[in-house]
């Protein structure tokens, strides 16, 4: 497939996906069992008030319409308005206009955490394939695949804030204070790329290649570093690009554990306050960043590496 | 069937297994073995924050119930909803995997098309959405909160197998001989899947036991007693409590013991089952 239309595809089926997505997250408050106006208005609400909900909601005509004024809220940009009194008060892209830099920030400084580590560990691994480091390294690795996220986040507080005191704890802004919950939101894919980078490194070095390369005489650190490491690394930086979105959805747990703000934080208040617009914002701004992620990485593997363009 | 020997298998699948074994086993019998009862009922406030001690092994919670009942009645809850999370899973996915594999055309676009409106919902984004518009949900609709992209997992690898497998020689040769779709996709097709898909079984039980904990400890639980996620929500509140760090961590553990033993056990089994595979990811 030639590049241009490679990327046209990969472009129309992530806007299909995004359609979807916005019909999907339209449907949940529609088809899911429960009044959402019964949930805000509680069992005392006179008719007039109901209404109003209702009205404010834009729940009073019929649902072809609804999702139209929904696509409509989308496309001007402000996602909607708080119910049941939207009078100034922001509007729900203001909010998390507000919120995301802040989940965005984590998961960034998470993801970059999780490569700067996985990869020196992998390929260490890899190289003392069968000696104690290579068993420590797959242990740890295990270790943090399996611990959860929210024990993690607290034990880590519990650590360095409570009992040694290095590092800044809950509700702090400060350019350290990211430490601790990107170190809680990036643990996990850290685990997960140590292990592929190990075996993607194990696998390269066993190419015939690399023998060429060795006997033709280049130094170790040359066949290592240069021949080995640029065709071991592809598939674990496109994994690395792929999680990018369960970084911000794990986001959601640490920031309620570090009580950051951003939007898992944003979500969980508007959860408990049901306040619907802001909880389909949300959702819909978490998974539409993961699928425009999901292209840009898809497009940026295409262009480097012709040959999953026939997939 | 070599590979159905012993002695060919990987530790991985051996500690594994036992791992998984051992949660089993707890799971159906903890209860019955618990030391002391737990609900609302044994509320023992003469023996809050207990710490650990010969008649109360892990020490008692803030409502003085024993912290090992609890563990081993959330034991049961833990198998009992990963194995109706994972059989609804499986069946939906594999169905739909098979029928977008054998297809093809049309119908397999379609149907891909909305496996990546599912794959869109990073993590549990999907299932907080879900449980998110009922003010407290029940347990039915956690279920399908969590079915709701466990199916994913399964279609995709049900498809893709039977992608190769519809074009091997004895598919053919069944076709030949007059073989209805269904005969030869339940006869001939469906005993191939059954090592990749027991892979993905291995691998979502962990998944779905994180993905309850997760839940649970962002208060969107299913609002059962002594769920190993609820009691890790409780736990960290009171893990800044001198000396109680133990009730955390042990929730944490028996959590951390399931995805470890279905890790474990997944990656070995594909390993052993599907050698191309070996050390991916």
């Amino acid at each position: 497939m030639p590049l241009g239309a490679f990327i046209l595809r990969r472009l129309g089926l992530g806007l299909l996906s995004l359609l979807g997505v916005s019909i999907l997250v339209f449907l949940f408050l529609h088809v899911i069992p429960g009044d959402p106006v019964d949930q805000l208005a509680g069992g005392e609400a006179t008719p007039e008030q109901r209404q109003k909900i209702e009205q404010c909601m834009g729940l009073d005509v019929s649902m072809p319409e609804q999702f139209w004024n929904f696509l409509g809220n989308v496309a001007d940009r402000t996602l909607g308005h708080q119910c049941p009194d939207p009078k100034g008060k922001p509007t729900v892209a203001a909010l998390i206009g507000d919120a995301f830099p802040h989940t965005v920030a984590l998961a960034l400084v998470g993801l970059g955490f999780a490569i700067m580590m996985a990869l020196p560990l992998g390929i260490y691994a890899a190289l003392r394939r069968g000696t104690w480091f290579d068993t420590l390294a797959a242990i740890g690795a295990l270790s943090g695949i399996a611990i959860p996220n929210m024990l993690l986040g607290p034990l880590l507080l519990l650590w360095f804030f409570v009992d040694l005191g290095w590092l800044p704890g809950p509700f702090e802004v400060g350019p350290t204070a990211i430490i601790l919950p990107a170190f809680a939101v990036g643990t996990h894919l850290m685990a997960m790329l140590a292990r592929m980078t190990r075996s993607a490194m194990v696998e390269v070095l066993g190419e015939d290649y690399l023998r060429t390369a060795r006997a033709k005489g280049l130094p170790e650190r040359v066949v290592v570093w240069k021949h080995a490491l640029r065709n071991a690394i592809m598939p674990v930086v496109t994994v690395a690009g792929l999680q990018f979105g369960s970084l911000l959805s794990g986001s959601i747990i640490i920031e309620n554990v570090f009580a950051r703000p951003g939007l898992g934080s944003l979500l969980l208040a508007a959860i408990r306050e049901r306040n619907y617009p802001v909880v389909q914002g949300c959702v819909l701004v978490i998974a539409a960043s993961y699928v425009l992620v999901n292209i840009a990485v898809d497009v940026a593997y295409g262009l480097i590496d012709p040959r999953v363009r026939r997939a | 069937m070599r590979a159905w020997q012993p002695g060919r298998w990987s530790p991985s699948v051996w500690v594994g297994a036992i791992m998984v074994a051992v949660f089993v086993l707890l799971g159906v019998f903890g209860p019955l073995i618990a030391p002391y009862p737990v609900g609302t009922r044994a509320m023992d406030l003469d023996h809050m924050y207990a710490p650990m001690s010969w008649s109360h092994w892990l020490g008692t919670d803030k409502s003085g119930v024993d912290t090992l009942s609890q563990l081993l009645h959330g034991a049961r809850e833990a198998l009992l909803l990963s194995t109706i999370v994972v059989g609804i899973s499986a069946t939906i996915g594999v169905t739909i995997g098979m029928v977008a594999g054998y297809a093809r055309g049309f119908v397999d676009e379609a149907i891909m098309r909305v496996v990546d409106i599912f794959l869109a919902f990073p993590g549990l984004l999907l299932n907080i959405a879900i449980v998110a518009v009922v003010a407290r949900p029940g347990l039915p609709l956690f279920i399908a909160a969590l079915c709701a992209n466990g199916w994913v997992g399964y279609a995709r690898v049900a498809r893709g197998q039977v992608l190769s497998l519809r074009e091997r020689d004895y598919v053919m040769a069944a076709r030949a001989l007059g073989a209805s779709t269904p005969r030869i996709l339940f006869r001939h097709i469906a005993p191939n899947l059954i090592a990749p898909i027991l892979v993905q079984v291995s691998l979502s039980f962990g998944n779905v036991i994180a993905a309850e904990a997760s839940l649970s400890f962002l208060g969107l639980g299913p609002q059962v007693d002594h769920t190993w996620g609820a009691m890790l929500e409780q736990g960290t509140s009171f893990l800044w409590k001198p000396g109680f760090r133990h009730y955390a961590l042990a929730a944490g553990a028996a959590i951390a013991w399931v995805v470890l033993a279905a890790n474990l056990l997944g990656d070995g089994l594909r390993d052993r089952l599907d050698p191309r595979q070996r050390g991916r990811a």
